[in-house]
């Protein structure tokens, strides 16, 4: 009886390790597929290639840079020392305005040229950027 | 001078918070476990004290004095007094008063409630809690005094942030506060009878009322935020996995594991252990997630602006807090005796509570790398919603299945013959429900079609558990509700459809059979903003024309736009459609959304707190 005992332990034990490694597996599997980058406008300058996979880009809109068309807007995003183009078609967020923060998800065309699927913009009217921050101070 | 007084009142309820120390840990050190009338009085003034100061600071800002820093930043005179009241708490110093005032006033009711346990128990539980409590003190007293004199006084307040003016948001840190707060006492009790050694089904059955409570608190508050984000964020989606809805996600979890957990330490005296290191981390989740939104580490579009050295704060405070209650933890508990079967109610809630705290890893890992790589690699990145619906979606199959069948169980030990009649004829009921809704989608996986069986499964054996007299009935309302919220989560997401497009005053255009039509746009003038009236129609066929009144706000103070979602809701979908304008010759961004069984997402949340309410009042 032991026997079987240790038997059913040990198999018990094996399956939990499996699926442990299998839950592992699927989790660092997942984020490596579903992870965004964030950059600011002066990594994308500064970027040896382009990265093919969706990222974010996050700086100040350009003052007077918003413009409207009937199908999309187009806007400059700056950390005031490079900026980007972005263009957009879709809703943009209530706190979304010029010289204000916002953050841009979406595919880079080239490095002066981002075009995004959705624009995020934060629930504070005075928050920055961290990197827009940074770039401030410096 | 209501500025000294709510200070005074802060360092009076400190200084009564020391003394509550003292006098818990004296009767327990001399070993006479004698709880004197002091005690009482140490606490019931504590609670008075924090309570004095919050009233100060909300007559601060329901009479717009200025000279108080917090209400400068926060208020304005023109504000509608509702939103003056819930201005105190819609900051960083205001919201922190409140959780401590919910920490003492749940501390002064455990102490009165709590009178026939025994007192070296009840002493213990009370130290720890009263440590936590003063540690909210200093924190609220060295880094967040929300009563700063500011000179010269100025003439007006700097105004709320418009988004935050909402009801439904007014009140969605209070009920969420008390969520967390109530997950601190079961910490302290835990922790508390971890030392005393009386982990038995008496405390199990005394424990489960706060778990409840904070469990109720923390489903509805969760809920309510997620209402917000859905109307006021114009997105029209409800859960977007944002770190700072995950934080509130990850103690419900563990709460819902714990409630479980505690069933079999009640009935069978088993899991201990368990429902011990539950206990600690659900409230270390509640206590992290305070930090992750107040310290702004997160990099959340929710994201406040903040002071990092807060954040320390209350980090090195967890980190001490953790590692004495670990300590603890290993230093007294008792190895148990394992009695389990693998074929019984017990081990299915097991298996559950495994799953549980998978999916409490997930969303961690998920919330909390991010924070990790930026530290080590300083890579800013954010995971995406498809990781956490990818990870978790596919084994709720066996969770919803395990649920299904740990109801049908008996505790300590069942035989597996019990698949009868009514499961098959349940099972062929909800196929064909899934072929049903399957076909009049035009997504055909396999794999949702699979998930959905399994939800009318649980549906309908839960509907089917109604019948049954055995059963309490606060798990028959929540299983239910559970079954109900899975289900119309996934309906929503599979056949919600929204279109998008730029429009002019006149314009209409089609889509999916619909006609939206831009009949009119309005300029009006309310008290304290502009708006902008859009009119729209949807024409659909076979039903009655919906007339829509979305808005476009743009506030004084500070100056903001923001857009309000006109939504018509009945009982099988949402039509919903906001709009914000794009230029100044008058082209419009519009979007219209359908979202079927959005009311059922709410309505199940909340009868789904109902069966908690029911579990409490209920023997």
């Amino acid at each position: 009886m032991t026997g079987k005992k240790v038997k059913f332990r040990f198999a018990f034990l094996t399956l939990i390790f499996l699926s442990l490694v299998l839950i592992v597996f699927l989790i660092i599997k997942s984020l490596e597929e579903n992870v965004i980058y964030f950059k600011s406008p002066s990594e994308i300058k500064n970027l040896s290639e382009l990265p093919k996979k969706k990222i974010r880009v996050g700086g100040m809109v350009k003052k007077s840079s918003v413009e409207i068309n009937l199908d999309k807007i187009n806007f400059i995003i700056t950390d005031f020392k490079n900026e980007i183009k972005v263009s957009y078609s879709g809703p943009v967020p209530n706190l979304f305005t010029e010289e204000k923060g916002a953050v841009a998800e979406g595919f880079l065309k080239d490095r002066e040229f981002f075009q995004a699927t959705k624009i995020l913009a934060k629930h504070d009217e005075n928050y920055m950027p961290p990197e827009v921050k940074e770039a401030l101070e410096k | 001078m209501l500025n000294q007084l709510g200070y005074y009142s802060l360092i009076f309820g400190l200084l009564f918070s020391v003394l509550a120390i003292l006098q818990s840990i004296r009767p327990v050190v001399n070993k006479s476990n004698l709880i004197s009338k002091n005690i009482y009085f140490s606490i019931f003034l504590q609670f008075l004290f924090v309570i004095l100061s919050f009233t100060f600071l909300t007559s601060s800002f329901v009479t717009s004095d200025f000279s108080n820093l917090t209400v400068f930043n926060n208020s304005h005179t023109e504000k509608p007094l509702f939103y003056k009241i819930s201005g105190v708490w819609g900051n960083h110093e205001g919201s922190l008063l409140l959780w401590l005032l919910v920490l003492t006033l749940f501390i002064l009711i455990f102490v009165i409630t709590s009178k026939k346990f025994d007192n070296k128990y009840r002493l213990l539980t009370i130290f720890f809690q009263e440590i936590i409590i003063f540690g909210f003190f200093l924190f609220i007293i060295l880094t967040s005094n929300p009563f700063t004199y500011l000179y010269p006084v100025p003439s007006q307040g700097l105004g709320l942030n418009p988004i935050l003016q909402d009801p439904a948001l007014a009140i969605h840190p209070p009920i969420l506060y008390i969520g967390y707060v109530g997950t601190s006492l079961v910490f302290s009790s835990a922790l508390a009878s971890t030392i005393n050694k009386n982990i038995n089904s008496g405390w199990a059955k005394h424990i489960k009322k706060w778990v409840l409570t904070s469990w109720i608190f923390l489903t509805i508050g969760i809920m309510l935020g997620s209402i917000w984000a859905y109307y006021e964020l114009g997105w029209g989606g409800f859960w977007f996995w944002d770190p700072v809805e995950n934080v509130s996600l990850m103690p419900w979890f563990c709460l819902t594991a714990l409630i479980h957990t505690l069933l079999v330490l009640e009935k069978r005296n088993q899991l201990k252990n368990w429902s011990i290191i539950l206990a600690i981390s659900t409230f270390s989740l509640s206590m992290s997630g305070t930090f992750l939104v107040r310290s702004g580490i997160l990099n959340s579009i929710h994201t406040f602006a903040n002071d990092p050295a807060r954040g320390l704060f209350i980090l090195v405070f967890l980190f001490l807090l953790v590692v004495s209650a670990i300590l603890i933890f290993f230093l007294y508990s008792k190895d148990e005796n394992k009695n389990i079967n693998w074929f019984s109610k017990d081990a299915l809630i097991i298996i559950n509570n495994w799953f549980m705290m998978y999916f409490l890893s997930v969303v961690f890992i998920g919330t909390v790398y991010p924070i990790f790589l930026e530290v080590l690699a300083n890579e800013k990145i954010s995971v995406g919603p498809p990781f956490y619906q990818k990870l978790i979606i596919p084994f709720l199959i066996p969770f919803l299945l395990t649920m299904i069948l740990s109801t049908r169980l008996r505790w300590v030990k069942d035989n597996i013959y019990k698949i009868n009649i009514k499961q098959i004829s349940i099972f062929t009921l909800m196929s064909l429900l899934t072929i049903y809704f399957l076909n009049i989608s035009d997504k055909n996986y396999l794999f949702a079609s699979i998930l959905i069986s399994s939800s009318f499964f649980l549906f309908f054996n839960s509907l089917n558990d109604f019948l049954k007299k055995n059963i309490k009935l606060s798990q028959k309302i929540s299983h239910l509700a559970f079954s109900c919220l899975i289900l119309s989560i996934l309906l929503n997401g599979i056949f919600s459809s929204e279109i998008n497009t730029n429009m002019k005053e006149g314009d209409q255009i089609n889509f999916e059979k619909k006609i939206i039509k831009f009949k009119t746009i309005n300029f009006e003038k309310e008290n304290n903003y502009k708006l902008l009236r859009g009119n729209f129609e949807l024409v659909r066929p076979g039903k009655n024309i919906l007339s829509f009144y979305p808005e476009i706000r743009v506030y004084d103070q500070p100056k903001i736009s923001t857009s309000e979602a006109d939504i018509k809701t009945d009982l099988f979908s949402d039509n919903f459609i906001v709009f914000s304008l794009l230029n100044d010759e008058g082209v419009f961004n519009v979007r219209y959304q359908n979202k079927p069984f959005m009311i059922w997402i709410w309505i199940s949340s909340i009868v789904l707190a109902i069966g908690g309410f029911f579990a409490i009042v209920r023997k």
